[in-house]
This record gives structure tokens, C-alpha cells and sequence, in this order.
């Protein structure tokens, strides 16, 4: 049983999903494209254009696989649905109308983790969805959220999947459970299997992160690695928890205790208590083997009951930011950044334009790692002056992005890199993390298949 | 013999919210005990001063030869609301292993021949 990763976000390599599916045997494909802020900005699509808010490429690369799908029986598994998982299966229905297939492709559309759209619904129901960092209730922001989802777990995959889709299209799903819910379906797990189920949870957390697993970023002897055409991860499952990491073997990366361990700590809490919505992985049970030929063995995964909670990730304007960016060259590179920032600052202060924050970074001179880097050093080639301001007004923050140019005629010396133009407005997504009795979500979750 | 943390481990870093997670792993079995003596939260704290605001905490994974470090108040308020070019900490790792430690020379040795270290400097 070999289930696939393909996306590790939205944005990730496009070429990645059809490699799986096209150089070696896999039986899942599963596609991460849900980042924490990426529902607020499907939902401010939504909002534009009630048929958007899903990711778009999606639709695009299962049309391109759909006749590999069903000659091979692959079957994906991604939470591409986003905000709006039925206008996502809609555009695939109408656009696989013209593919040739040998039988149609069953489509899986799983609802429920929306909580926008009956928020007020919900708060009146005594749930506060209070912060999980700072115990605040969401009341206090109310007015300026954008997306609340819950987390789902593997119950409506696999409803999905007993239901015999070949494409499976939910929203707000646990990253992990587009893993392991493959694996509760093909070996029949108990939903209280709880270490067979935190072994999935384990393998879900190896792929949810493509190529990181298989040499990407990788402090390990990194230079050895050969990333253009990486393999993504690839989880070779038994029945009794254990499985092996690996990648097809005509794709570049590389899988080794280091690349596994490395994704293993990967955004990482308290590793004995990895919680998703089907149980609590223990990470310090964890045992690997490297057994060479790009494959990794993992056993001993233990885990504990699901709890009783639901996590919320909830989206909330928080203002408005922008960042501009200036490169002064040798010499005295770094002095000239610094006189840059003090005559910008001096500026602002004339118009009386005040800010949350104003932050300045001096890349080539510290900006990753600060005082650690020690003291600028004064024959860098070149220095970029970052400059960032945030704050509620969008007037102002407006106003700061037309006082970048000035300081190109009417500044320090020897400045490019402006090529680009006044910097862009953003608008601030604040992220407010939040938990939930199960029933309010379970209660709501819906799987339809649709047959294109 | 004293060396950069880089010699004897690696790590890889990440965000959750205000919070950075470092994941440092020693290049081999013998370094883990010695690591877990050296690399105590304070130590990390003390290290990222003026960077990391809050406390630190840390998480031991012997099966893993490795050490989890959560990093708090770190990301000038984290995700989108953060100014900071590494919003995410994505560069915390290579910070971290900026730290100098001092280790028996024959550990270093034994590093050196899994890290590559070694090769290159023949």
C-alpha cells in the first residue's frame, strides 16, 4: 500500500504529483494545499466570485491525470476544496466532460469544517472560540473575521472512500489525515487503534511537506543532493503500523535516517503529544532504520485517544502592511542602507505618519540572523535596505510605499534595485487558533460523490 | 575542543505563530547525551538574546537523537502580521548552530566522517 505525496503547498512543484504518478506504482496521491492563512485568502476570492475559492491548479493537473488514474487505479486524496469544495468539483465535472477516459472519475466532495458561514450561529451557542494563545473570546474580533474552519480528521475521507471515489476534495482537512485515512481504509484500522493510527499519523507528517522529506531544504550534506527533478515522498504502509519512507528510484533527492529525522521535527511542539483529530502521536516512540537504497523503516509508533476538541483556525483582518526595498552598493554599502533608513524615518516624521510597527533589515548585513551575525562587515559588496511598516490605516501605509522612490535622486549614494516600482499595500490576515466541541462540526460534515 | 554547534549536529526550524521550533540532531549516537548536557534552554535563550523575546522551552527525543527547541515571542507576532523577512524562522536552524561548543576531539572526528566534513577538508 503506497500512498504518494505531491503538493506540500500551494504553490509547491507542479511536475511533482504527475512524477508520482507516472514513474513508479503508487495506489494514493495525496495534495497538500491548505497553509494556515491560505483559507482567508480563498475566502476573500470567495467573496469576489462564488464560484472561487479553491485551488485552481488542482483542476488543472486532475485533468491532465485523469487518464493515468483510471488505467492504473490511483486514487487522490487533497483538501484542494478550500473554501468551496463544490465549485471545485463543479469545474472539475465540467472540464473532464472532455477528457477521455475509459469509465468516469468518482468525485468526492466533503463539507463541514465551515464555521463562517453560521459563526454568529455558533458563538450564540455559547462557544467562544477563545484564542488558544491568549484566552481572549473571538467576540472581541468578531467583526473583522474572514475564515473560520475546523479541522476535520480521516472519518469523511474514508466515508469518501468506501464510497469508491477516485478524487477526494475536502476543505479545512487535518494535513495528516490525507494520509493516514488512505491507511484506516485498506487495512480496516479500528478508530480505536490508537497506535496504528498515530503511525499514520507519523507517515502523514513525513509527506505532508514534500520534498522536505527527501533531501529538500536539508542541512545534511546538502550539497550531494540533487534537487532538479527531486522524488517526493513515498509511504510504503503495512497493515500492522509500520511502513518505509522511500521515492521512486529514477528521481533525484535522497531519503536517509537525516532527511526523515529532519521532517520529523518539522514545526514541532511537544513531540509526545502530536494532536490531531484521531488520536495523540507520541514522536518520542518513534524508532527508524535506515536500510540504504533511499529507504527509511519506521516502527513503534505509539499513540493515545483522540480528544475530545476540534482545533479552529480562524482569520482575522489585522491592518495593513507594506515593505520596500533599496540596494546600496559597495563601498560603505551598509552605511549608506543605515543613512537610507534614518532619512526615510526622518521623512515619515515630517508627514507626522505614525505606524503599529516599523521595522528595518539590512540584507547581506544581518537580516536572518541579526546580532548573531556579528557587525556588518564594511567591504560587502552590496546591502539591501528592507524597510516594513504596519498599521491600521491604509492611507498611511499607502503613503509610506511613495516615500521609497524619493530616495533614489534625493538620498545616499549608489542606490539600484528599484526596477520593481512603489511597493505593494497587503492587507493582514491575523491568525486566531481556537478549539471546539466535535458534535458542532460532526454534526454538519456531508461527503457527496458525483460521477464526470 | 571547541567548535561551532554545526560540526557536531544539524537542525531544520519552523513556525507556529509567535513561536519558532528548532529540531537539532546530532550527527551521531555518542554526541546525543553530550548535546542534551550542553544545549539546555537557557543556554538557547541566552544565545538568541535581543531575538527571541520570550522563554524557551525544550523537549527531549533520544529515538531521534534530537532536541526540539520552542522558541516564544520570536516572529514579531508571526504569519502575515509579522514584519520580519524570516517570518516564518525558516533560518533559525543555521542561527542556532551558530552556538560554539566545546567536545571531545575524537566526537568532533566522529561528526566530521558523517556530516562530510572530513572530505571537504582534504
Amino acid at each position: 500500500m503506497r500512498v504518494a505525496s505531491g503538493q506540500g503547498f500551494w504553490g509547491d512543484w507542479q511536475e511533482a504529483p504527475k512524477l508520482q504518478v507516472r514513474r513508479g506504482p503508487i495506489e494514493y496521491l495525496m495534495l497538500d494545499y491548505l497553509a494556515e492563512i491560505t483559507m482567508s485568502i480563498l475566502e476573500k476570492q470567495r467573496e469576489r466570485d462564488p464560484a472561487a475559492g479553491y485551488a485552481r491548479d488542482f483542476v488543472d493537473l486532475v485533468l491532465d491525470l485523469a487518464p493515468d488514474l483510471v488505467s492504473k487505479g490511483i486514487r487522490v486524496v487533497s483538501n484542494a476544496g478550500g473554501v468551496n469544495p463544490d465549485a471545485c468539483r463543479d469545474a472539475l465535472v465540467q472540464r473532464l466532460a472532455d477528457v477521455d477516459t475509459v469509465r468516469p472519475l468518482r468525485i468526492a466532495t466533503v463539507r463541514g469544517d465551515d464555521l463562517m458561514s453560521r459563526l454568529d450561529e455558533v458563538l450564540a451557542a455559547g462557544h467562544e472560540l477563545r484564542n488558544m494563545e491568549t484566552g481572549e473570546p473571538l467576540s472581541t474580533v468578531r467583526e473583522r473575521v474572514t475564515a473560520a474552519n475546523a479541522y476535520m480528521g480521516a472519518g469523511p475521507i474514508l466515508e469518501a472512500l468506501r464510497q469508491e471515489a477516485d478524487v477526494v476534495v475536502t476543505g479545512r482537512s487535518t494535513d495528516t489525515a490525507l494520509t493516514y485515512a488512505p491507511l484506516i481504509h485498506e487495512f480496516g484500522w479500528e478508530e480505536d487503534d490508537w497506535n496504528r493510527i498515530a503511525a499514520g499519523v507519523v507517515a502523514g507528517h513525513i509527506n505532508e511537506c514534500g520534498a522536505q522529506a527527501c533531501g529538500g531544504n536539508t542541512l545534511f550534506r546538502w550539497r550531494e543532493v540533487d534537487l532538479v527533478e527531486p522524488g517526493y515522498p513515498i509511504i510504503e504502509a503495512s497493515a500492522d503500523g509500520s511502513f518505509v519512507v522511500t521515492k521512486h528510484a529514477s528521481l533525484g533527492g535522497r531519503v536517509n535516517w537525516a532527511s526523515v529525522t529532519e521532517q520529523l521535527v518539522y514545526e514541532m511542539g511537544d513531540p509526545t503529544e502530536y494532536i490531531t483529530p484521531d488520536c495523540v502521536a507520541d514522536f518520542s516512540t518513534i524508532q527508524l532504520e535506515d536500510l540504504g537504497g533511499d529507504r527509511v523503516r519506521v516502527t513503534g509508533v505509539e499513540g493515545r485517544p483522540r480528544p475530545e476538541l476540534l482545533k479552529v483556525s480562524i482569520a482575522y483582518r489585522g491592518g495593513y502592511k507594506a515593505t520596500g526595498m533599496l540596494t546600496y552598493s559597495y563601498p560603505d554599502a551598509y552605511e549608506k542602507a543605515v543613512a537610507a533608513d534614518r532619512v526615510l524615518r526622518g521623512r515619515l516624521d515630517r508627514l507626522g505618519l505614525e505606524f503599529d510597527e516599523i521595522r528595518t533589515e539590512y540584507v547581506g548585513a544581518g537580516a536572518c540572523h541579526g546580532p548573531l551575525a556579528g557587525s556588518p562587515d564594511p567591504s560587502v559588496p552590496e546591502v539591501e535596505l528592507r524597510i516594513s511598516v504596519r498599521g491600521d490605516d491604509r492611507a498611511r501605509v499607502e503613503r509610506f510605499t511613495r516615500e521609497l522612490a524619493p530616495l533614489i535622486l534625493a538620498g545616499p549614494p549608489t542606490v539600484t534595485g528599484f526596477a520593481a516600482g512603489r511597493p505593494r499595500v497587503h492587507e493582514v490576515m491575523a491568525y486566531w487558533p481556537a478549539l471546539i466541541e466535535r458534535e458542532v462540526v460532526e454534526s454538519v460534515v456531508r461527503v457527496e460523490v458525483t460521477e464526470a | 575542543m571547541k567548535v561551532p554547534l554545526w560540526r557536531v549536529a544539524f537542525a531544520r526550524s519552523g513556525d507556529k505563530g509567535d513561536t519558532v521550533n528548532v529540531g537539532l540532531i546530532a550527527f551521531t549516537t555518542s554526541l546525543y547525551p553530550i548535546l542534551t548536557e550542553l544545549i539546555t534552554a537557557d543556554k538557547v535563550k541566552q544565545h538568541f538574546k535581543g531575538i527571541c523575546r520570550g522563554s524557551v522551552d525544550r523537549y527531549e527525543l533520544p529515538n531521534l537523537c534530537a532536541l526540539n527547541f520552542l522558541l516564544h515571542e520570536s516572529l514579531g507576532g508571526g504569519g502575515t502580521v509579522s514584519l520580519m523577512l524570516d517570518a516564518q524562522g525558516k533560518t533559525f536552524s543555521a542561527a542556532l548552530l551558530r552556538m560554539e561548543v566545546d567536545v571531545a576531539e575524537d566526537l568532533v572526528r566522529e561528526a566530521d566522517e558523517v556530516s562530510g566534513w572530513s572530505e571537504r577538508l582534504e
